[in-house]
């Protein structure tokens, strides 16, 4: 693979493909007290979890205990759920996305990535997938776009499969391919924090394997927040772990801790594969 | 603000004035006929003949058209049933899915279905000619049960194609013939052909296009198949274009009349539809 | 049931060569560019000139869609990006409604409100004089009608774009117009063409409301004030007299062929097009 993040690229001395949006430093992203309803029904209950910087962190749980609500709640996408009620705050540096209106939650959105589930390139070119993000956040100008798509092509090892069909439609590239190229759509737009749900669920073992590997090496620069229903998965590549069951945060704390010293009953059962 | 959140916003604004255009138009359209024809609707109108000749005034109401239309639209009913159900089974049961005939035969009656009536009307009519049959309640139900075939077939195969094979595996593994499971089906699509039968009703009893041609008009009630026979649409049409203000105050008795007719079967056809889809396996 | 299916399905062959065996004695007389590119009408001369009645259609359907299709856009994507689905509840029975009312009531609708608003309000506003049976009146009328059915479509196009897209856009920094304009819209283009290409072929079929309001006078309009003839009015205006004449008849029914063919030949493609997108 090439050589990833290699500072500046392209040649432009006063514009760095990686740099290009302002970054707060430090910015924090936490909860207090969150819970989430949808319909009424209660989906997190007071959960007050941390993200830490430059980690992985892998939220694992047995399914419908809340694992995707509360990545969702990250960047606000159970917005689009119909009847969804948030209260509580989610604290990002000095704002609380809960509140946050539709001007700041673009804003954050874009500080927030995210992996989609399955690969799902959106209907335009290979190039116009990556440019996209940065497109609408007023990013413009054919050198700096095509500096952008080749640095990120090139960060998630995808620029030599298609350098030389750009402009082809992102559909007719493979499952893994796909993957990749969403994973750089999001990294495109300089998020600080990486949400991922199940990103590998849906590719054959080895893409899996190679996108896995893309975020073990991509947490040098993004804090990364991943759901996975793999044990094996979060045993293989966190660094810090939430186990959430029935919408509450049992147990939060460094991945060595909780997989071989687990403070609470529950986590226990559940790494023992008491439920599923 | 960001351009994108005034983008946002504008574009908002634009939808809603969309759907409040869309309710608009509903209203307007209901409205306008409900005012200038409701205070001259009596009981006269719709419970006697036209007297002195639909075009000419002299008293009387629509009855002819309200029977003729009833005459039509019953019989094209019961007919366009009895043709579209086993069609139904057909497409459903006896064909595998992803036949290359089922696909075939549904493209056509997309493609029926979008044919325009006076097309129905035009070829209805080459047909009587062809057949020596001159313009008549017989003409005109047959041309109305044809245009209302293709409604029946679409709505209820689109409810058919949703019955899982499960079902129909169920049925046949409980040892049940192609005719037992068909009686599984009617059951699950039972509601589909009650919708479908209001939809069809709502659409034959205000077609005006094809009967034109085909059942003539009559200021009288047909007593058999070969007389012609009036119906409320070219009732409505036909006295619009008379110069006495009388007929054309009969005119917009009548399209109210058929206004609510239309809209009884279209808010029962949904309530149905609602009530039904609650307790049938999706 | 195998051949009620059949002749069923037989019906289009049927229609199509019974109206084109109707068709051929004009066609023997006279050219098909002849009659399509000629402007007179006189049937008891032998002039048999549609280019009035194809223009009247062409100026009546364009507008009709010039007016729907914006409405019908924004109403579908509102419902299917935007409302709550208590929203849709209330909106639904309107569209069912207006789905519903027959066309003679939108040509009442159309008389009683439309052609005076035109008359009155319209045309002077342009410093026109005219009766309100205009072009302008007509494509109104049919593109309120045609709404309805586009709205339906639309609606079921943008439902098979699958959420996780919506999500993966707006999870870019996306706002909801934005996704719905640079990928719903883009993703479902195909699917859009087809459905204002089916609502095109309905808009040119239409007849009695068409009839009501049009003015039914066989010269090519020119500006949106003018009255217009199209072919739908042509056909039911003339079929008491037209037995009277032998070509007359034929001259008729091959105005009804046209409009079968065009309509045929639309509703293949789009519902083609429309069916490979469900299918995916």
């Amino acid at each position: 693979m090439i050589k990833l993040f290699s500072g500046k690229s392209g040649g432009h001395d006063n514009f760095s493909v990686n740099n290009k949006f302002p970054h707060p430093a430090n910015m924090r992203l936490s909860t207090h007290s969150l819970s989430v309803y949808i319909g009424g029904n209660p989906i997190l209950k007071h959960v007050n979890v941390e993200i830490p910087h430059n980690k992985i962190t892998c939220i694992i749980g047995p399914s419908g205990c809340g694992k995707t609500t509360l990545l969702r709640t990250f960047n606000r996408l159970v917005d689009t759920i119909e009847g969804v009620k948030i209260t509580g705050v989610v604290q990002l540096g000095d704002r609380n996305i809960v509140t946050a209106g539709p001007s700041e939650l673009t804003e954050i959105r874009r500080t927030i990535g995210l992996v989609p589930q399955r690969p799902c390139p959106l209907p335009m070119s290979i190039y116009d997938n990556i440019a996209y993000g940065c497109r609408i956040h007023g990013i413009s100008g054919r050198k700096k776009l095509d500096a952008i798509v080749e640095y990120y092509l090139r960060a998630v090892g995808l620029w030599d499969e298609v350098k030389d069909r750009l402009h082809s439609p992102a559909g007719k590239l493979s499952g893994g391919q796909q993957q990749r190229l969403c994973l750089a759509r999001s990294l495109a737009i300089e998020p600080s924090y990486l949400l991922a749900d199940e990103s590998t669920s849906a590719l054959d073992p080895l893409s899996s394997r190679t996108v896995e590997e893309l975020f073990v090496e991509l947490k040098k620069d993004y804090s990364i927040v991943m759901v996975t229903h793999t044990l094996r998965q979060a045993k293989r590549i966190a660094d810090h772990v939430i186990f959430m069951y029935l919408g509450e945060a049992i147990e939060e704390g460094d991945a060595d801790q909780v997989f071989n010293n687990p403070r609470h009953e529950l986590t226990q059962r559940y790494l023992d594969g008491g439920f599923s | 603000m960001k351009r994108s959140i005034i983008e946002e916003y504008l574009a908002r604004l634009f939808m809603y004035a969309a759907v409040a255009m869309v309710i608009y138009f509903v209203a307007s359209v209901v409205l306008s006929v409900f005012m200038r024809g409701f205070p001259l609707l009596s009981w006269e109108m719709v419970s006697s003949l036209p007297g002195g000749g639909f075009y000419m005034g002299g008293g009387g109401g629509f009855l002819n058209a309200i029977v003729g239309s009833l005459y039509i639209v019953g019989g094209a009913t019961v007919l366009g049933l009895a043709i579209s159900i086993p069609v139904v089974f057909f497409l459903n049961v006896y064909l595998k899915p992803g036949s290359r005939f089922a696909f075939i035969a549904r493209l056509a009656y997309d493609v029926l279905f979008g044919i325009p009536s006076i097309v129905y009307g035009a070829f209805g009519f080459t047909l009587m000619i062809y057949f020596g049959v001159r313009a008549s309640l017989l003409g005109g139900t047959i041309v109305v049960t044809l245009l209302i075939i293709p409604i029946f077939i679409r709505s209820m195969d689109e409810v058919a194609k949703t019955i899982p094979t499960e079902l129909m595996e169920a049925a046949y593994s409980l040892g049940s013939t192609r005719w037992e499971t068909i009686a599984v089906i009617v059951r699950q699509i039972a509601p589909a052909i009650a919708t479908a039968t209001l939809l069809s009703i709502g659409r034959a009893i205000g077609d005006a296009a094809g009967v034109m041609f085909t059942a003539g008009f009559s200021d009288r009630i047909p007593t058999s198949l070969t007389q012609q026979t009036a119906t409320l649409p070219l009732s409505v049409y036909f006295q619009l274009q008379s110069p006495s203000l009388e007929v054309q105050d009969r005119a917009y008795a009548a399209a109210v009349v058929l206004t609510l007719i239309v809209l009884v079967l279209s808010i029962s056809g949904r309530i149905i539809m609602n009530h039904f889809s609650r307790n049938k396996i999706q | 049931m195998f051949i009620l299916t059949i002749s069923s399905l037989l019906l289009v062959v049927a229609m199509g060569i019974g109206l084109y065996m109707k068709a051929s004695p004009i066609l023997h007389e006279h050219s098909l560019w002849d009659l399509l590119s000629a402007s007179e009408w006189k049937p008891m001369k032998n002039q048999f000139g549609f280019f009035p009645f194809l223009m009247g259609t062409l100026w009546v359907s364009g507008l009709a869609l010039i007016i729907s299709i914006p409405i019908s856009m924004l109403m579908a994507i509102y419902l299917t990006e935007y409302s709550h689905s208590v929203v849709r509840r209330f909106v639904y029975p309107f569209l069912d409604i207006l789905a519903g009312l027959p066309s003679v009531i939108y040509g009442v609708w159309g008389m009683l409100l439309i052609v005076p608003w035109v008359s009155n309000v319209a045309a002077p506003w342009v410093g026109r004089n005219t009766t309100g049976y205009t072009v302008l009146a007509c494509g109104i009328v049919l593109g309120v009608m045609v709404i309805p059915l586009l709205v339906s479509l639309f609606i079921e196009i943008f439902s098979n774009v699958s959420h996780e897209l919506r999500e993966a856009t707006f999870a870019l920094g996306a706002t909801r117009w934005q996704a719905t304009k640079h990928v719903v819209l883009r993703k479902t283009l195909p699917g859009i063409l087809a459905a204002i290409v089916l609502a095109a072929s309905r808009v040119m079929g239409e007849t009695i409301a068409v009839i009501m309001v049009c003015g039914n006078l066989a010269i090519a309009p020119n500006s949106l004030l003018d009255a217009c003839y199209p072919i739908p009015a042509l056909i039911a205006n003339n079929y008491g007299e037209m037995l009277s004449m032998p070509l007359y008849e034929s001259a008729l029914m091959f105005a009804a062929f046209i409009l079968f063919f065009v309509v045929l030949v639309f509703n293949l493609f789009s519902r083609l097009v429309l069916k490979k997108i469900e299918a995916q």
